[in-house]
């Protein structure tokens, strides 16, 4: 057997997961049939806010192939079932009981009321509509502000308030910093500005799905989850069931993003049915019902002020947020605002910060993480906010973003929040990305534009940008009240023909774990790269881990690869020397292979492997094993970086945004595999300009959702997106031991303020400040002709005439 | 009703009820879970397959508009274990990420190919246009495809499916 030389780590491997996708022999949850399964279709609140005055199902009980139809006095007839809430973020955090069906009240459009279970979904889904609900109406609680106010409609009467939580962090208080009451009152420039981050549908392309099979000797439960095991425990402490006679499997699983984190009502009843069934039964959900009932992502209104001397330095940030929770408690969803508190800083050096953040009620779908969770809204209100600094201060952005950023040399550096940050290089990535983004040319091209007045202006926008990936160290994690711990976990062994079986506790969901986890395993112990198979997402075989998330599983998952691979190195070592008939101390390991020093008397990890097996000639008490395991806890976060460049053209006579050129330079650290490395930060900057242009989740005043499908909910399309230029800068993490820092999140965070940048930039000269998101044309074209001083001021429809623009092609 | 199909080469004989759709023939009759359902509005080409060689959002078209056609799904594009030029594409070009899109994409992208063998990456895009993905950001998807066109023999798109698949009738009978 020949061991590989050249290391796998850093090249671009392509990925072993893709044969049974492009393929179409995918194990996705709805693939899933079961001999004698049942379908199980839930019946959804049509009102934000009702009370459920009677629910009658005796005649849905009767249509064809309707096995039986169930409410919550059926299901949960004590009213014990609650889902889990694992952040309880403050000791006096409002907990309303969120029921696994809706009893006696309903508190947001799509919550379950009933469900049927019929031998077809389509079965089903046609009962449905025979039960007959009776609803009296509340009123809604949609607006944040207006929630808060002390006769507001409550969402949950008993808890008196619509507050969930107020959470804060003063640098003061905390000894990390200033007060920033102080600088704000002593500096020469303040801003205060208030940004909305709009409610986004995280959007996976496969709806969630769920097959529960009781019949043998375990209860089985596949899920289209992101956290198996994290479902595994939960389900076990919600529902009661001894946790070792609960399996559950995410097979190949379509897209996640943070929204399919949640442990889910859905889940539980097709476990409460199917055991009382003792059926195999499937839940799958269709897009719209997973619109409405999948939580949402961000909604949170910031107030955020900044102040400055005249030279641009800056004093104190104070940043006030309302988040809109939804009507319950989500997993993790408390937490969000707050992973955001960490990050509003930024890359830059701010003497005095103060944090506080109230979470909301209102009757609107549960918000919980999505992409980057707490960190894009952070990034975004910070880089925004720089731009008008610059902007009041007659700076170049750039400039003053370098003027405040922590430098090179500086590192490793504490922030105002009190976190470390091991490593960093922004000067390199900005100089990289303002070179292949030709700054200085296109600020030129923007000049000569505005100077003749052409109808279509050109804005740039930058970004840069931090984050904490690798959520999380436990330790920070307990400080935080986070109901858990941010260890990963692996297993490694060594199968008799010199293969390698992998398991990791980080489930994947598109991220290629498979793949860049081979090439890791493959380095270790110098095996090739094909000799290494991965397990995971499912809790028989990978039976210890906290899933992926947060950009945890490389900079967590992977490690604990690593240290289980040092592991077999070590089990391996003695057996090594004892077949060489030397002493461990002469041996050296490279390449798959122990080498006698000095000599070329060898063996194989592989040929130690089939020894083993074999177990004839083993060191006296040895174990016969080449097996491993390890549990990683990171001692620290990682930090990656980048900066991200746009140039928008924005037609001002339409208020069209068209990107004309998107340059960005990441540092994601280590690299293990760059080809997945620039997937996903494609699929990040994708996420993150789409919320800056195209995606918002609205509801009416009467707290429907109004765009509850793919054709009111714009998802942007290949047409709809530019190609990128990605580059990269590597600063290795000095944290952990691959010097990884984790990239899946950083595209979002970093694009969605450089798209918004680009686009106030171009229009500034016209009055404008600021656009909310998403920056659809009526927006813009609103913003031009408001903000322009001699336009004759808001009012009037499309096809009003523009300040400097020729008027004359507007009203007809 | 009953309606006879060709799917993938074999010719299947069933009834149906009158609202079935053809994704859901496909998948829970036929078993060619290979093509899956993202939407119920018909917006995101998940379910795209061919049908008579075009290709179709099979989520839009009723099982028994199928009647006498010949279908091709993801299952059927692999030929003598050689996988077709786009699928290869996509996995050379890291065009997927969870996948989830991929067979309607990749399905999508073989009629898109047969229309203009030529496609420059605005025509790409524009003819993806009906077809969803959350996790790329498209642009090794728009790669994948162009790469594809250099390696397409001429005829290798769905007319050529389809002159295969009569074949296969032929000599796999039923
Ligand atoms: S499932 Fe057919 S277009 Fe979405
Ligand atoms: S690869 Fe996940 S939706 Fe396209």
């Amino acid at each position: 057997m020949t061991a590989t030389i050249e290391p796998e780590v850093g090249k671009s491997r392509r990925r072993k997961e893709d044969e049974r996708l492009i393929t179409g022999r995918t194990r996705w949850t709805d693939n899933i049939a079961l001999p004698g399964m049942l379908h199980l279709a839930v019946l959804r609140s049509p009102f934000a806010h009702a009370k459920i005055v009677s629910i009658d199902t005796s005649a849905a009980k009767g249509l064809p192939g309707v096995v039986a139809v169930y409410t919550a006095a059926d299901l949960d007839p004590e009213g014990a079932i609650g889902m889990p809430c694992a952040w309880p973020i403050t000791p006096d955090m409002a907990a309303p009981r969120r029921p696994v069906l809706a009893a006696d009240r309903v508190n947001f459009a799509g919550e379950g009321v009933a469900v049927v279970v019929a031998r077809s979904s389509a079965e089903a889904h046609d009962a449905l509509e025979a039960i007959e609900v009776e609803y009296d109406e509340l009123p809604p609680v949609l607006d944040l502000e207006a929630a808060l106010a002390e006769d507001a409609p409550l969402v949950h009467e008993e808890l008196g308030s619509n507050k969930n939580a107020f959470w804060v962090f003063d640098s003061a208080e905390a000894g990390t910093g200033g007060n920033v009451e102080e600088a704000l009152s002593s500096s020469e420039v303040v801003l205060k500005r208030r940004f909305r981050q709009q409610r986004l549908v995280p959007a996976f392309m496969e709806p969630r799905a769920c097959v529960v099979d009781p019949t043998g000797a375990q209860l089985t439960m596949w899920s289209a989850t992101q956290v198996p095991h994290i479902l595994r425990v939960m389900s076990a402490l919600t529902l009661g069931i001894p946790e070792h006679r609960l399996r559950v499997i995410a097979p190949d699983v379509g897209g996640g993003f943070g929204g399919k984190i949640g442990v889910l009502p859905e889940e539980m009843m097709t476990v409460l049915v199917a055991n009382k069934l003792g059926k195999p039964v499937k839940w799958n959900e269709s897009r719209s019902e997973t619109m409405l009932a999948a939580h949402h992502g961000r909604d949170q209104i910031q107030d955020i002020t900044i102040s400055a001397k005249a030279d641009g330095t800056v004093t104190g940030l104070k940043v006030e947020l309302l988040a809109n929770l939804g009507a319950y408690n989500g997993l993790v969803g408390p937490g969000v605002p707050i992973l955001g508190a960490f990050m509003f800083n930024a890359i830059y050096k701010i003497p005095a910060y103060h944090f506080a953040c109230t979470n909301v009620f209102t009757t609107t779908t549960l918000t919980d993480a999505y992409r980057g969770a707490g960190r894009p809204e952070a990034t975004f209100a910070i880089e925004r906010i720089m731009d008008e600094l610059a902007d009041e201060l007659g700076m170049d952005p750039i400039e003053l973003r370098e003027k405040n950023w922590i430098k090179h040399e500086e590192f490793p550096f504490t922030t105002v929040c009190g976190l470390t940050y091991d490593s960093g290089n922004y000067e390199a990535a900005t100089e990289k990305a303002k070179e292949l983004f030709g700054y200085d040319a296109l600020r030129r091209e923007q000049k000569e534009r505005r100077e003749s007045n052409d109808p279509v202006q050109l804005g740039i926008g930058i970004s840069t940008f931090t984050e904490m990936c690798g959520l999380a160290p436990s330790r920070v994690l307990g400080s935080l009240d986070y109901g858990a711990g941010g260890w990963e976990y692996a297993s490694l062994r060594m199968l008799p023909t010199g293969k390698v079986e992998v398991t990791t506790g980080a489930s994947a969901h598109g991220q290629g774990h498979e793949t860049a986890w081979s090439q890791i395993v493959a380095d270790q112990l110098g095996v090739p790269f094909e000799d290494v198979e991965v397990l995971h997402g499912d809790t028989q075989s990978s039976h210890k881990g906290l899933d992926t998330y947060g950009s945890r599983s490389l900079v967590v998952g992977g490690i604990a690869i690593v240290k289980a691979a040092e592991k077999v190195v070590a089990k391996a070592k003695p057996i090594a020397a004892h077949l060489l008939e030397c002493s461990e101390d002469d041996l050296e390991f490279s390449g798959g292979k122990f080498t006698v020093k000095g000599t070329d008397s060898s063996t194989t990890i592989q040929d130690i492997a089939l020894a083993v097996f074999a177990a004839h000639n083993l060191p006296d008490g040895v174990e016969p094993s080449l097996d491993s395991d390890a549990t990683f806890d990171p001692e620290n976060f990682s930090f990656p970086h980048g900066t991200h460049l746009c140039a928008a053209e924005v037609d001002t006579e339409t208020g069209r945004v068209k990107l004309r050129s998107y340059v960005c330079v990441d540092d994601v650290g280590k690299v293990v595999n760059p080809l997945i490395v620039e997937g996903q930060v494609h699929g990040g900057l994708a996420q993150g300009i789409a919320q800056a242009l195209f995606e918002e989740a609205v509801h009416d005043e009467s707290g429907t959702l109004t765009t509850g499908t793919f054709a009111d909910y714009l998802l942007p399309s290949a047409a709809d997106l530019p190609s990128f230029t990605t580059d990269r800068t590597e600063t290795p993490s000095t944290t952990n031991p691959l010097g990884a820092k984790g990239v899946g999140e950083a595209g979002t965070i970093a694009s969605t303020p450089a798209v918004v940048n680009a686009v106030v930039d171009a229009v500034r000269h016209f009055g404008v400040n600021d656009i909310e998101m998403p920056l659809t044309p009526m927006r813009v074209w609103n913003a031009v002709r408001n903000g322009t001083p001699d336009a004759g001021g808001p009012g009037g429809e499309a096809g009003g005439g523009l300040g400097s623009i020729d008027a004359s092609g507007g009203a007809q | 009703m009953r309606i006879t199909v060709t799917v993938d080469g074999t010719k299947y004989t069933d009834d149906v009820e009158p609202r079935t759709l053809l994704v859901h023939y496909l998948r829970e009759r036929v078993g060619k879970v290979g093509t899956v359902v993202g939407c119920d509005t018909s917006n995101c080409g998940a379910c795209t397959v061919h049908l008579d060689g075009h290709s179709v959002k099979s989520c839009s078209v009723l099982a028994v508009q199928a009647d006498g056609c010949e279908v091709t799904t993801i299952e059927g594009l692999a030929r003598d274990g050689q996988l077709h030029p786009v699928q290869q594409a996509f996995h050379d070009n890291h065009a997927l990420q969870c996948g989830f899109c991929t067979p309607g994409m990749i399905m999508q992208s073989i009629d898109l190919l047969a229309d203009n063998p030529d496609p420059d990456e605005q025509a790409v895009r524009e003819g993806l246009e009906g077809n969803l993905c959350r996790c790329t950001g498209y642009q090794n998807i728009v790669k994948a495809v162009r790469d594809a066109a250099k390696h397409m023999s001429p005829g290798a798109g769905p007319d050529a499916e389809k002159i295969e698949q009569a074949n296969h009738v032929g000599v796999g009978g039923e």
